[in-house]
């Protein structure tokens, strides 16, 4: 079988930052005229194998071929140089500068050694024309929405002659007639022969635009496909994984352990609530003792919807009940002191704090919602530390020990212990078992199973469907910002909630 | 020895302990402290007195950095309360008057706290970098305190107000003993009740401090209101000891000499942890050395070369690219051992 | 009649208004419109209430006292348009009019003397910068180092006043070059006015100088863009060495002396000019020629209350406060709107 010749091909990528491999012997690769889609959820491996292409990481080992010839990138601009262009989630261009400046930045034709402005211009308006793209060249960037200002990039990105185009979540913030221009683009240069790597988490778009998939997980490569050959389902599956872990000794709750609903009003209560370029309005209803798990890929509005409700982010429209009385949440504070938190899935930029000892890391919420001249007594401040430590098992187990020298399951559980410090009635985790030894995983999971049944209202997301099965007595499945499901727990299994993921077939809700 | 290395206290005191060893050696009278009218004299009660307005300084200044705010105002706010105290000393009939003094030192220190509330609001509410937010009532103070002084250098003879700035109580100067209350009442305030952890969190990353419920706009006004009042008091021992406000040189490049304490203290620019002992002993620090050039015999003025390098000599050692430098040099070396033990 | 609605204005004068408002609210030229809308208004202001203000010697003495300070700003506007800033330029400035003067003093020629101390201040430059960028000192610390160390240089050279008395320097600080009858310049003001010329060919019609504007944009995208972002970021520190030195000749030009205390406060007067001349001091927006016009207002300020005669100096710096405090407010609002 003779197969043209890559546009670029990358064998046995390794790349090891301390203490984790971030990719293990990927190998990837990519033909001319072709869009080919890098799938896998977070921490797949997707950015930094972007990053190893476009010269922004070193790798420790692999060889990348461009063109046949073996290519070693000391940066972003030796990359460009070889025809790999990259256009990011974030545009990376800057706002305060013109499209034409920005087009042309460091590229400007120059006479006699100053910039020629007419040509630069000139040049600038010939490649936003070659993508029929109507924009002044004399407006300010920043004066353009970002989808625009995607198109822009492209524009910059197609004058380095690009062989190989590196589209990082381009249609994140685009509406569908926004995303239509795009791939309108994005044909033109495919079929000028460049070759395309895209990545997105709307499978919808994958499929309409892409001819060919690679998906990683964990660092590793699980195989490359033909888009027409695989079903979204058997992509679901292959992106998030099975997993074979100790943890399948965990009893399963079901529904049978759930109080009567009619008997109870539910202890949070949202009615549309909803926020503009984040979520489309949705109504949740989560009863005391119940955990509700959330599930749907990135970006599909699990984490939105959990800070909306903890009042990290402020609703736009809807209303949002708390123990039968409505309560507004303008900032996370308000939600603290009616007992609703939320426990971020960044934990190094939204939870920790790591120049602080475990003690003040777990007195910190409860601290904050006395105020500072009440101070918890240094007593029951080791009493509360003591005691956290001990019934989380956090190690190492002491109480002045700074939290960055603690592990990433161990800053899990001092978090977790911070929330439960103050008496949480609804506990919103988002993805608390990510990065962490599967150990610890397994004592998150069986404390937030007997904080349900000790009368916990419980928010469970995860990217892991494994374990919101698990978990959870009922599950609500979101997908491009919606809420496509709010189905009982009843004898689901991974595949009920693939399809659904997959394909929204809202036919299977059952409740 | 190790372990004492890595303390966060151990390079400001052992750069203390080297000063003073210096001092022993080429003057061997150095740490003689004599008793005469029932007052301490001696160069290290001099130290003590001579660098008490910028330690007072240096501690609001450590909560200030803790917040990773900075600020620069605080040698304006010096001017303004010495010519405020000054002028109504001055404006009444009775200088001499405990009463009188009160009065200014109140006024003195009421007007400091109102600019202490403005640079707060601009940072805390408008949201604008505190390093700029400062600069304006940095560059406009100054003109403030002429305004105030109409521009004249006004001298007071008022021996109550003297007490502040050069008396002594219970053989010490009076300064010190202010210095030492402020210092202790800021330790108490922070570490006895909660303000401590709640500036650290802020510091260390606000949004985690959001979400975990901290409110930070009143917690930031407060930071630097304490700075503006502890500038006040500063000015106005500053002011007493000279018997006179000056508005152009009364607490002039201060703010600077309390920046370097809190950095040579160990608190980092970045923000979050801070040690107020450290900065006691960074004011320390900067005071022993200026002391110790002038008894050397340099023009006093010149320390600013050895301030420049101490500070440039700190903040390499806090740099991370120097911790990463270290640590690839120490990755090497041990690779190199590990290769030659295999060989 | 009053029941009819108004005739429809002609098209173009909406637009027009629109486009006038989209210029005071456009962050790179609102600033700059107002700074000059204020100038005019402050030279008007001047030339109705005090006698001799009309004199067109008034504005040229604007340029001639304030040459010094004009090079000084546009050092500051690189560093500033990246995002730093620059505290040692008043001192730098004075260590170069000390090394001047007292080189002067022992006789070397100023032909060695003034390129000498403009590579030493240009070094200068390039340590601070290589602190910031491979040490990632804040610039604020780094320049504040470099302060100490200048000022400190300065006492160490002496701490009495050194006078000039080399000819050539009398003749520089002496010459008037007359431009038109009654009206004069010194060759300082022709040093400053080429050094902002040259500045305003680099800024925009240099890679160099577009660097400068991507990095106070965005330093990452920068990177990302694939443009020289570390050896810029350095350079704008050499620069605004070369031009505190360049300053500090001028100085000694104007006041035929060196002393170790002299222009203290001067870096705030420097960052001032480049503020209120519409440079955003979080880095990316701004000219040079605004800051030439900040430069003015300050200038004009203190003219102003010289002429005055009631109010007294130290009002100058309450107002520089004033404004400097407006025109932060204005950069916020205005960076707020963007989007």
């Amino acid at each position: 079988m003779t197969e043209p010749q890559p546009a670029v091909s990358m064998e046995d990528i390794t790349i090891t930052f301390p203490g984790v491999k971030a990719l293990d012997a990927v190998s990837f690769r990519m033909f001319p005229g072709e869009v080919h889609s890098l799938m896998g959820e977070n921490g797949a491996g997707k950015s930094t194998l972007i990053k190893a292409l476009t010269g922004v990481y070193r790798i420790d080992s692999g060889v990348i071929t461009l063109g046949g010839e073996q290519v070693s990138f000391s940066g972003t601009a030796d990359a460009q140089e070889a025809g790999i262009s990259t256009v990011y989630q974030e545009v990376n261009l800057l706002t305060n500068l013109t499209v034409a400046e920005n087009i042309m930045l460091g590229r400007e034709p120059r006479r006699f050694g100053a910039i020629d402005w007419r040509a630069t211009r000139k040049r600038a308006v010939e490649l936003l024309e070659r993508l029929h793209l109507d924009i002044d060249p004399n407006s300010r960037l920043g004066s353009h929405s970002l989808a625009v200002q995607q198109l822009i990039a492209i524009a910059r990105a197609t004058d380095f002659n690009a062989r190989v185009l590196i589209l990082d979540e381009p249609t994140s913030s685009l509406d569908a007639d926004e995303v239509q221009e795009l791939f309108r683009i994005i044909r033109e240069l495919k079929a000028d022969g460049v070759a395309i790597l895209f990545v997105s988490h709307f499978l919808d778009q994958v499929y309409e635009i892409s001819d060919r998939l690679t998906v990683l997980r964990n660092g590793a490569l699980v195989g490359e496909y033909l888009t027409d050959e695989i079903l979204r389902i058997e992509l679901v599956q292959k992106m998030i994984g099975k997993e074979l872990t100790v943890l399948d000794a965990l009893e399963r709750k079901t529904k049978a352990q759930t109080v009567d609903e009619d008997e109870l009003v539910p202890y949070i209560r949202a009615l549309g609530l909803s926020r503009k370029g984040s979520i489309e309005p949705i109504d949740l209803e989560v009863y005391e003792g119940e955990v509700v798990g959330l599930a749907g890929l990135l970006g599909s509005g699990r984490t939105e919807l959990a800070r909306i409700l903890s009042g990290v982010d402020r609703a736009d429209a809807g209303t949002l009940t708390v123990a039968g009385s409505s309560a507004r949440f303008r900032t996370p504070r308000q939600a603290i002191h009616e007992r609703v938190v939320y426990s971020s899935e960044n934990r190094r930029s939204e939870g920790i704090l790591d120049e602080l000892t475990v003690r003040d890391n777990i007195a910190l919420a409860l601290q904050a919602d006395r105020g500072w001249f009440r101070p918890i007594p240094k007593k029951r401040q080791n009493e509360l530390a003591e005691s956290y430590i001990q019934a989380l098992n956090i190690r190492p187990a002491n109480p002045d020990a700074l939290l960055k020298h603690l592990s990433g399951g161990n800053q899990q559980k001092v978090l977790l212990a911070r929330w439960l410090a103050i008496a949480p009635r609804l506990l919103i985790l988002d993805e608390p078992t990510r990065g962490i030894d599967v150990g610890a995983k397994a004592e998150i999971q069986k404390l937030v199973s007997n904080l349900a049944e000790n009368g916990m209202s419980v928010v469970y997301i995860s990217a892991e469907l494994e374990e919101v099965l698990r978990l959870s007595h009922r599950i609500a499945v979101m997908r491009d910002r919606r809420m496509v499901a709010d189905i009982d727990n009843d004898d689901l299994i991974t595949d009920d909630l693939l399809a659904i993921i997959a394909d929204g077939a809202e036919t299977e809700v059952v409740a | 020895m190790r372990r004492l290395m890595a303390h966060r206290l151990f390079w400001p005191v052992a750069m203390l302990a080297v000063l003073l060893l210096i001092n022993l050696i080429a003057f061997p009278g150095f740490f003689s402290v004599q008793i005469r009218d029932g007052h301490l004299f001696g160069s290290l009660i001099d130290i003590l007195r001579n660098g008490s307005p910028t330690l007072m300084i240096a501690i609001g200044m450590t909560l200030v950095i803790a917040t990773r705010g900075i600020d620069l105002s605080v040698g304006a706010i010096c001017a303004i309360s010495g010519a405020v105290a000054c002028s109504i000393i001055l404006g009444s009939s009775d200088p001499g008057n405990p009463g009188t003094v009160a009065v200014a030192v109140i006024a003195a220190i009421a007007i400091s706290l109102v600019l202490g509330v403005w640079n707060g609001f601009l940072v805390s509410v408008l949201g604008i970098q505190p390093i700029i937010a400062t600069l304006i009532l940095m560059t406009a103070g100054r003109g403030v305190a002429m305004l105030i002084t109409e521009g004249q250098i006004l001298t007071v003879n008022s021996p109550p107000f003297k007490v502040l700035g050069s008396g002594f109580f219970a053989g010490l100067p009076v300064s010190v003993l202010i210095a030492a209350a402020l210092f202790l009442f800021a330790v108490v305030l922070t570490r006895r009740t909660a303000l401590g952890l709640m500036i650290e969190a802020v510091g260390i990353n606000p949004e985690a401090s959001r979400l975990a419920g901290v409110r930070s706009r009143g917690l930031l006004i407060s930071v630097y209101v304490f700075t503006a009042f502890c500038a006040a008091i500063a000015g106005l021992v500053l002011t007493s000891n000279q018997t006179a406000a000056d508005a152009n040189n009364t607490g002039l490049f201060i703010e600077l000499d309390a920046i370097l304490a809190v950095v040579i203290g160990g608190t980092s620019l970045a923000g979050g942890r801070y040690s107020l002992f450290g900065t006691l002993i960074g004011a320390l620090v900067i005071q022993t050395l200026v002391t110790t050039v002038y008894t050397v015999g340099i023009p006093p003025i010149a320390t600013m070369v050895f301030k420049a390098a101490v500070v440039t000599a700190v903040c390499l050692l806090q740099s991370p690219r120097t911790t990463e430098l270290i640590d690839s040099w120490h990755r090497r070396a041990q690779l190199r051992r590990t290769l030659e033990a295999s060989a | 009649m009053t029941v009819l609605a108004p005739a429809p204005r002609p098209a173009e004068t909406p637009s027009r208004l629109g486009q006038v408002r989209n210029w005071l609210t456009n962050p790179k030229y609102g600033p700059v419109i107002v700074t000059a809308v204020l100038l005019v208004g402050m030279l008007v202001a001047g030339a109705f209430r005090y006698r001799g203000f009309t004199n067109p010697q008034v504005i040229a003495n604007l340029f001639i006292d304030n040459a010094y300070l004009l090079v000084l700003a546009v050092g500051m506007t690189f560093v500033i348009l990246t995002g730093g800033i620059d505290l040692s330029v008043g001192a730098v400035l004075a260590m170069s009019t000390m090394i001047t003067a007292s080189l002067l003093q022992s006789g070397w020629s100023p032909g060695v003397i003034i390129p000498l101390v403009l590579v030493l201040t240009s070094f200068l430059g390039l340590l601070v910068g290589l602190m910031i960028h491979y040490f990632q000192i804040q610039p604020f610390i780094a320049t504040l180092a470099a302060m100490f160390l200048a000022r400190g240089l300065c006492y160490v050279i002496s701490n009495t006043t050194i006078s000039i008395v080399d000819p050539v320097f009398v003749a520089l600080a002496q010459t008037r070059i007359p431009i038109l009858p009654r009206l004069s310049i010194t060759p300082s003001v022709i040093i400053a006015i080429f050094v902002v010329a040259a500045a305003v060919f680099v800024l925009h019609y240099t890679r160099l100088g577009r660097t400068v504007y991507a990095i106070g944009g965005s330093e990452q995208s920068g990177v990302l863009m694939g443009l020289p972002v570390a050896r810029t970021k350095v350079l704008v520190y050499v620069i605004s060495g070369f031009c505190s030195g360049l300053a500090g000749v001028l100085y000694s030009f104007y006041t035929l002396s060196g002393y170790a205390l002299t222009a203290i406060g001067t870096e705030l007067d420097a960052i001032a000019a480049v503020v209120i001349g519409g440079t955003l001091l979080t880095g990316g927006y701004g000219f040079v020629l605004g800051s030439v016009l900040g430069v003015l207002v300050l200038g004009t300020i203190q003219t102003l209350i010289t002429f005055d005669g009631n109010l007294t100096s130290w009002w100058t710096r309450i107002f520089i406060g004033a404004l400097l405090l407006v025109f932060i407010i204005l950069q916020k609002v205005l960076t707020a709107r963007r989007v």
